[in-house]
């Protein structure tokens, strides 16, 4: 019976790579052996992903030209179609094309909404990662801030603005400041998660070890609980761009959000939609550089990322 | 299989366990006596396994040993020195194994020896030396969870090894590895033992094991559920020479001596 199961498996396997020898198959049997036959091209997810943008993109279009009316009173004649969103695009990138007060200045808008995203979620990270580790190592320090941190954390980032505008006032230091609240509270709650959750049974085997008791957190705990960090990281980070757009409302002229603004109190559809557009990206790939750097950080390592 | 070598600059412990108690709060704020009255003395190089049903506290014991948890009543003290908490003198291998998830088979057994700040060279050798020990060279850049249970269990043991411990407790190692495994490696951990020469203290369910690996098998009962403290029945001297087979005469008359021993009922306290 196994006979017969091994030669179909092999007559499944073998269509695929009709052009190899069965001389490099019986060589390496020994060593890696189901390694060769997986060269499929790589089009099958690209082909699934496409349809549905396309129809998007192709619904939207027509939906504009014909003002068709959505739910909720959506208007679909106000919007611009996606070729005007592209056009505004690349102005805003090279210029050249509408000619504008924005033409060809996304790179200073970028800048500026990437400097504040970054200042805020690095003082959030800075504060809230000791600090949960201090919670979640120490019950007494956890039972004398848990009911605090978790009173705090319900009340919205943007309930925060309007208040933070008349302490502070207007400029980067408000958008900073509520980039930083945002991103706090999820670094903070995993890394408390993650500090609690750290096995026992990994501190017993560090402590007959010889583990030097300040060592312990570096040698054990962060490395244990680096997932449940990681993540809270990468929550925070997504909020902070969310987050921007609110903090860079007023009185701030560069930034993305101040772009959009601008944009809607002089109507241009097509340059707020512009704007979520980069502001979208933006968050995906703050995400894939993030996860990209944890993984060179912990070098791959399994349980770290 | 290579040899571990015979340098040994640590000299095995003897442990010494007089009026040994234990003693749990409860919810209700009352107390559980879970240990009493144990004594036990082992001399250096001797490989005792502790057996008895669950809850008499043959954990608890090995445990204290280890300095995981403190004695309430009496004293506990390897190569004279009373045990105040945990140290790479008294190595701990446990039934979950305990590794390291981070760090690779290599990673794993040199922590010992780079925790106690040993020269480069020194690391280096003692990680190749127990990586031969248990056979896994081939697997030293390997994450544990690339691994067998019994691949991961020679991993924690040669890591342990590593630190060249005086005293060895093994909280039952082998009780969650198959038949075969677990055989092999009661094999090495024999070999082991006598290549090394240090004291084991191995705690286990199994009796055949017990009687296969043991100089003398001590023979816990009671424990909290029975109404009794645990304490130790009896101290079995297993005179069966170097290589044991299981299916001999001696050995099963031994492992029905022991078994009587674990099953008989625990006398009532006195009404």
């Amino acid at each position: 019976m196994s006979s017969t199961e091994a030669a179909t498996a092999t007559g499944v396997a073998r269509p695929r790579t009709p052009a190899a020898p069965a001389a490099p198959t019986a060589g390496t049997a020994t060593g890696s052996a189901p390694r060769a036959p997986r060269r499929r091209p790589r089009l099958g997810p690209l082909l699934l992903a496409l349809p549905v943008p396309v129809l998007v993109l192709a619904l939207w279009t027509v939906g504009v030209h014909q003002s068709w009316e959505l739910p909720f009173g959506i208007r679909m004649g106000f919007l611009p179609t996606p070729l005007e969103v592209g056009r505004r695009l690349v102005d805003l990138a090279a210029g050249g094309i509408v000619d504008d007060a924005f033409s060809g200045t996304l790179l200073a808008h970028l800048w500026a909404s990437t400097q504040r995203v970054l200042a805020g979620f690095a003082l959030a990270v800075a504060l809230a990662v000791p600090l949960g580790v201090v919670m979640g190592r120490f019950s007494l320090a956890f039972r004398m801030l848990e009911p605090t941190v978790n009173l705090a954390r319900p009340v919205p980032v943007t309930a925060w603005a309007p208040l933070t505008l008349l302490i502070i006032g207007y400029g980067d230091a408000s958008a900073i400041f509520l980039v930083f609240l945002a991103s706090f509270f999820p670094v903070l709650l995993n890394t408390i998660a993650g500090v609690r959750q750290v096995p026992v049974r990994l501190l017993e085997a560090a402590a007959m070890l010889g583990t030097r008791p300040a060592q312990v957190l570096y040698k054990v705990v962060l490395p244990a609980s680096m997932r449940s960090i990681a993540s809270g990281l990468r929550v925070a980070l997504g909020l902070a761009w969310v987050i921007l757009v609110v903090g860079e409302t007023v009185g701030i002229s560069t930034g993305l959000g101040a772009m959009i603004t601008q944009a809607r109190d002089q109507s241009k559809t097509d340059l707020i939609v512009a704007g979520m557009v980069v502001i979208g990206l933006c968050g995906f790939v703050a995400d894939r550089l993030l996860t990209g750097l944890l993984a060179l950080v912990t070098r791959r390592r399994p349980t770290l990322t | 299989m290579p040899r571990i070598g015979t340098v040994r600059p640590r000299q095995p412990a003897d442990v010494r366990v007089a009026g040994l108690g234990k003693q749990y709060p409860t919810r209700s704020g009352g107390s559980v006596v879970a240990m009493a009255d144990v004594d036990l003395d082992v001399p250096a190089g001797e490989f005792v396994c502790v057996v008895g049903a669950s809850g008499c506290g043959k954990s608890t014991l090995l445990r204290i040993l280890a300095g995981f948890e403190s004695a309430s009543h009496g004293t506990v003290a390897v190569a004279g020195a009373p045990v105040t908490g945990p140290d790479p003198e008294r190595g701990v291998v446990f039934q979950d194994y305990g590794l390291f998830p981070w760090l690779s088979v290599r990673e794993n057994i040199a922590y010992g020896p780079r925790q106690a700040r040993l020269q480069r060279p020194v690391v280096r050798e003692r990680t190749d030396r127990f990586l031969a020990a248990v056979g896994l060279e081939r697997f030293a850049d390997r994450y544990p969870n690339e691994l067998s249970g019994g691949m991961q269990q020679r991993v924690a043991i040669a890591r342990v090894l590593a630190n060249d411990p005086s005293l060895l407790l093994m909280d039952e190692p082998f009780g969650a590895l198959d038949a075969l495994t677990r055989s092999s490696l009661q094999g090495e951990l024999s070999r082991i033992h006598r290549e090394t020469g240090t004291t084991v203290l191995f705690v286990t369910h199994s009796i055949e094991e017990a009687v296969f690996l043991a100089d003398r098998v001590v023979v816990m009962a009671g424990g909290a559920s029975h109404g009794v403290p645990g304490h130790v029945r009896e101290i079995v001297p297993v005179d069966l020479g170097a290589d044991r087979d299981v299916t001999s005469v001696a050995f099963n008359a031994l492992k029905r001596r022991i078994a009587a021993l674990v099953h008989e009922e625990v006398a009532a306290p006195a009404a």
